[in-house]
């Protein structure tokens, strides 16, 4: 199939960017969405241009490094899935195309369609863990998960981490993400101890990178790769109000 | 080069709780003052980096990704072995070091592995405590499955994403780490060269991969924790950035490299759909527990699936191995697909397929088990495939997926330079000639979280370490051929991409250095890769510049050094005569085709050393001596 692709190119940071316009043929429908793109940069070096930087690894929708927005939609049409694992068939002969990075206040340009996620970094450094010392840890059937709890925070602990949720988010929220995170700990009975501590410096840590604030558009859940619920977006809240009427308490029990 | 393995003697059992009982330690207060710096943030790397952080080092972290937490250990499906023995059926240590020494042909250490075996079960209560939501039972107790090789069941998993919750756990200690201010991760950030002054490693010269900034860093260790290098056959179930370029650099630094040859091949991948193809995805192989493995007995035979019926399919493995059946150990399984495959009984487009079928275990255990089981996978299958294998069976092909063979390491896991300690799937420590499934994760885990605190003390207690001078000759060439290199490739200026040289290495690899292998077929390969490495050193064309985010010139620093090491595991595998595990060689197969070992003068781990640019590299042995296991021919059957 033929397509047509308006990408955005954009050298580094300082530069201001700009769309170009490529016609692509020979496109096959077994391709996935970069390796079209692969076909495109083979073109464009044989032809002596620069080829598009995008970010990408695992090609296998799990390491969350690839992303970016097509017709406005981040990861493209297909519901649940990764511009690595998005396949040509789901498109027609003679589509226009346009390809965006992530734009978000607190996600800075670095190249084309990279950008820089390091806020990410940032927040779960704050606090998105449990502190386990190497070595003290007790038998590991010595704590009992009923399933669906372990279900439940395996639900959450899927986030790949990709920035979806902020890009496709009017506000440039973060929260589905904080709330991921959050959510996977707290539904976990090694998870408690902290639960207060960690709501508490992860919202702070959120704010501080400049994310926007929610006001329930829920594009994230609609854009979120791994079907990550908005759920958890309210239990960050419950954390973290409880955490603020209780200062430094434990929040225990289960909900 | 001397290979001193320096094995604790005493009772193998006894060996790792006398080491520790014994080794020399650095107190705490000191520990602030040595700088160790660890490239790579998997499961190796990332645990070492919170182990050590733990312990008060100061620890420095690289990796080439935007964040520690997509290493390329978050692929990892299936699940991670431990000898818990939480099913009663009869599993301990001893049998999990067996089945891993076995599993992998006779060609590891002994030591290395028993004690990977003793660690397991400590690695599975750290990752509970840091709360990696492993599958369970109802009763809330942790779940197991079964995988290739063993017939206990001892897998811990994650629905099919094992890898990614226990990355996710180390990353949340290594940050933890971070914010206590005892790491500093360095990401977007590519080693390019070791830098060793009189002897010892002491520090690594890096480019930021944004701005294109080639600096150093110096500290009293340095642990390679890079993954492997399958990525060597281009096409492989690696991400796409994973590469051997620090192992590589590294060897040409005096580091030796041990049976780069053993690479695995996975049964269960899915098969190539055209030439535009940029990876392999991997189907776990856990699903060979409940998936039955056939190919049409006619061949030829083009009916779509569900109309051959039951009598004219043939279940080859468990035809072949009724007492292991689909859960042979992966090389057994991948030579087996290629064989049926050879006989044009491949299936699919390109006939170069076999089915893996679930119907037996939907009819016996229903959907919604298979789903609860498997569905992550099944999506995925039909994602790539618009197929849906809850109703048409799995078209599935091997594919290159782990390196056995790495930097060689003694007991501490450090290399021949002292102060080099190689970690995870970069060294070739525990395998042998074979991996079985749901060990890499937990070597990955056992060498950065239990092994490597312990066994660091030791070298940082009895040396020196004094500061570095930066402005000292030995940094300045490191950085300035570094620099150098990097240049040569852009000025290069010629008319064919990264990729173009990449494929058709990689095409020869497969098809001479893959599943099967022959002297006659070695020594063509080597000839073709040499010629290919002059074309891409006249011919290849990387453009932008060495200053700014420049991918195909990191691709093609990789590619440059693949070439090498191309060259170098079609020598150790030239050099085998004998077939173990993955390495099969055409010329030594039993009667019935199944690889036939050569105790009496392979019983040892091939070590390379570096002579200098096309020069060929000096081999040593290592001896591998056996004192608690017997070496039997390995039978699935
Ligand atoms: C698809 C797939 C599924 C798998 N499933 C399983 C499974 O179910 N069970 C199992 O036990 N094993 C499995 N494995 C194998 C296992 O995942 C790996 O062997 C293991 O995770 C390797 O861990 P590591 O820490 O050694 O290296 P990796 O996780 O590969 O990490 C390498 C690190 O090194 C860094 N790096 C590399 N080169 C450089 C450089 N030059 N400069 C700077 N940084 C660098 C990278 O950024 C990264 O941080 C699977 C592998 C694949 C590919
Ligand atoms: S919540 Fe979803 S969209 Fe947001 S980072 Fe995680 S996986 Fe990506
Ligand atoms: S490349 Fe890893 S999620 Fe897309």
């Amino acid at each position: 199939m033929k397509l047509t692709l308006e990408i955005w190119r954009q050298k580094d940071a300082n530069d201001k960017g700009h769309f170009e316009t490529y016609e692509l043929d020979n496109v096959s429908s077994h391709m996935s969405f970069l390796e079209m793109l692969d076909v495109l940069n083979q073109e464009l070096i044989e032809k002596g241009e620069e080829p598009v930087a995008f970010d990408h690894d695992c090609r296998e929708a799990i390491c969350g490094t690839c992303g970016f927005v097509i017709n406005g939609v981040a990861h493209g049409h297909m519901k649940r899935n990764t511009v690595c694992q998005l396949h040509m068939r789901t498109f027609n002969d003679g589509d226009h195309l346009v390809l965006e990075p992530w734009r978000a206040e607190a996600f800075p340009m670095v190249r084309d369609l990279i950008v820089d996620r390091s806020a990410f970094e940032r927040i779960q450094r704050a606090g998105g863990y449990i502190s386990a010392r190497t070595g003290s840890a007790p038998d590991a059937n010595s704590i009992l998960i009923p399933k669906d709890q372990a279900e439940a925070a395996m639900d959450f602990a899927e986030c790949i981490g990709c920035g979806a949720c902020v890009a496709s988010c009017p506000n440039g929220a973060a929260m589905l993400f904080v709330g991921a995170r959050i959510a996977h700990l707290g539904f976990l009975p090694q998870g408690q101890p902290e639960r207060a501590e960690r709501a508490k410096a992860l919202v702070a840590a959120m704010e501080q990178e400049g994310f926007g604030a929610c006001t329930n558009y829920t594009s994230c859940e609609a854009t979120c790769p791994k079907g990550i619920s908005i759920v958890g977006i309210a239990k960050m809240n419950k954390d973290y109000f409880n955490a603020k009427l209780f200062t430094g308490g434990n929040l225990g029990g289960k909900d | 080069m001397k290979l001193d393995a320096k094995i604790p003697s005493g009772p193998l059992a006894d060996k790792w709780t006398d080491y520790k009982a014994h080794t020399a330690l650095v107190s705490p207060a000191n520990k602030r003052k040595h700088t160790i710096l660890i490239v790579g943030t998997g499961l190796a790397g990332g645990g070492a980096a919170a182990a050590l952080g733990e312990l008060g080092y100061k620890v420095k972290a690289f990796c080439y990704q935007d964040s520690a937490r997509r290493a390329h250990s978050i692929a990892a499906q299936g699940g991670i072995n431990a000898a818990k023995n939480y099913q009663n059926d009869g599993d301990t240590v001893f049998r999990l070091f067996y089945d891993t020494i076995k599993g992998g042909d006779f060609r590891a250490r002994e030591a290395n592995t028993y004690r990977l075996a003793e660690v397991s079960n400590e690695i599975i209560d750290h990752c509970v405590a840091q709360g990696v939501p492993f599958g369970r039972e109802y009763s809330g107790y942790l779940a197991n499955r079964t995988f290739g090789g063993a017939q206990v069941s001892r897998t811990f998993y994650s629905r099919g994403q094992t890898g990614q919750q226990l990355l996710l756990g180390a990353y949340n200690s290594l940050n933890a780490q971070v914010n206590a201010g005892n790491v500093d991760v360095f990401e977007r950030t590519e080693m390019l060269d070791l830098i060793v002054i009189d002897g010892v490693a002491r520090g690594i010269v890096v480019r930021d991969m944004v701005s294109g900034e080639v600096s150093s860093h110096f500290g009293d260790a340095v642990l390679l924790c890079t993954g492997g290098y399958s990525n060597v056959f281009f096409l492989s179930t690696s991400a796409k950035g994973c590469n051997g370029s620090a192992v590589w650099r590294a060897y040409k630094r005096g580091a030796g490299f041990a049976n780069p040859c053993f690479t695995q091949i996975h049964p269960t991948a899915i098969p190539q759909s055209g030439d535009f193809q940029s990876k392999l995805t991997l189907m776990s192989e856990s699903l060979r527990n409940d998936g039955r493995v056939w190919v049409p007995k006619k061949a030829g035979d083009d009916r779509p699936p569900n109309e051959i019926p039951e009598d004219e399919r043939d279940y080859y493995l468990e035809r072949i191995y009724p007492s292991f059946g689909n859960m042979v150990p992966r090389d057994v399984a991948s030579r087996n697909a290629k064989n049926v495959c050879d006989e044009g009984r491949g299936i699919g487009p390109t006939k170069r397929g076999v089915y893996l079928d679930f119907a037996a275990a939907i009819e016996r255990l229903g959907v919604d088990v298979i789903k609860d089981r498997y569905g992550n996978l099944f999506e995925m299958y039909e994602m790539i495939n618009d197929e849906d294998p809850y109703t048409t069976p799995m078209m599935i092909y091997p594919a290159p997926h782990y390196t056995m063979g790495g930097l060689w390491v003694d007991y501490d896991l450090m290399s021949t330079i002292p102060g080099l300690f190689v970690l995870g799937e970069a060294n070739f420590s525990d395998h042998g000639a074979n991996r079985l499934g749901a060990s890499a994760l937990m070597q990955g885990l056992a060498d950065g979280f239990f092994v490597i605190p312990n066994t660091l003390g030791q070298y940082i207690a009895k040396g020196k370490h004094p500061d570095v001078d930066p402005n000292c000759d030995e940094v300045r060439e490191v950085e300035q051929g570094a620099k150098d290199l990097n240049q040569k490739l852009l000025d290069i200026k010629g008319t064919k991409t990264v990729d173009y040289f990449h494929r058709a290495m990689g095409m020869i690899m497969l098809d001479k250095c893959g599943m099967a292998r022959s002297k006659e077929g070695l020594n063509e390969a080597i000839e073709k890769i040499r010629e290919l490495k002059k074309k891409f050193w006249a011919d290849v064309k990387v453009p932008g510049t060495g200053e700014s985010l420049n991918q195909e010139l990191e691709k093609a620093g990789r590619v440059a050094d693949y070439f090498d090491l191309a060259i170098l595991m079609c020598l150790d595998a030239r050099e085998r005569e004998e077939s173990c595990g993955g390495h099969f060689r055409e010329e030594h197969k039993t009667e019935e085709g199944e690889a036939r070992r050569d105790d009496e003068n392979y019983c040892h781990a091939s070590v390379w050393e570096y002579m200098g640019e096309d020069q060929t590299p000096q081999a040593h042995k290592e001896e591998l001596i056996f004192e608690n296991v017997e070496l039997t021919q390995r039978s699935y059957k």
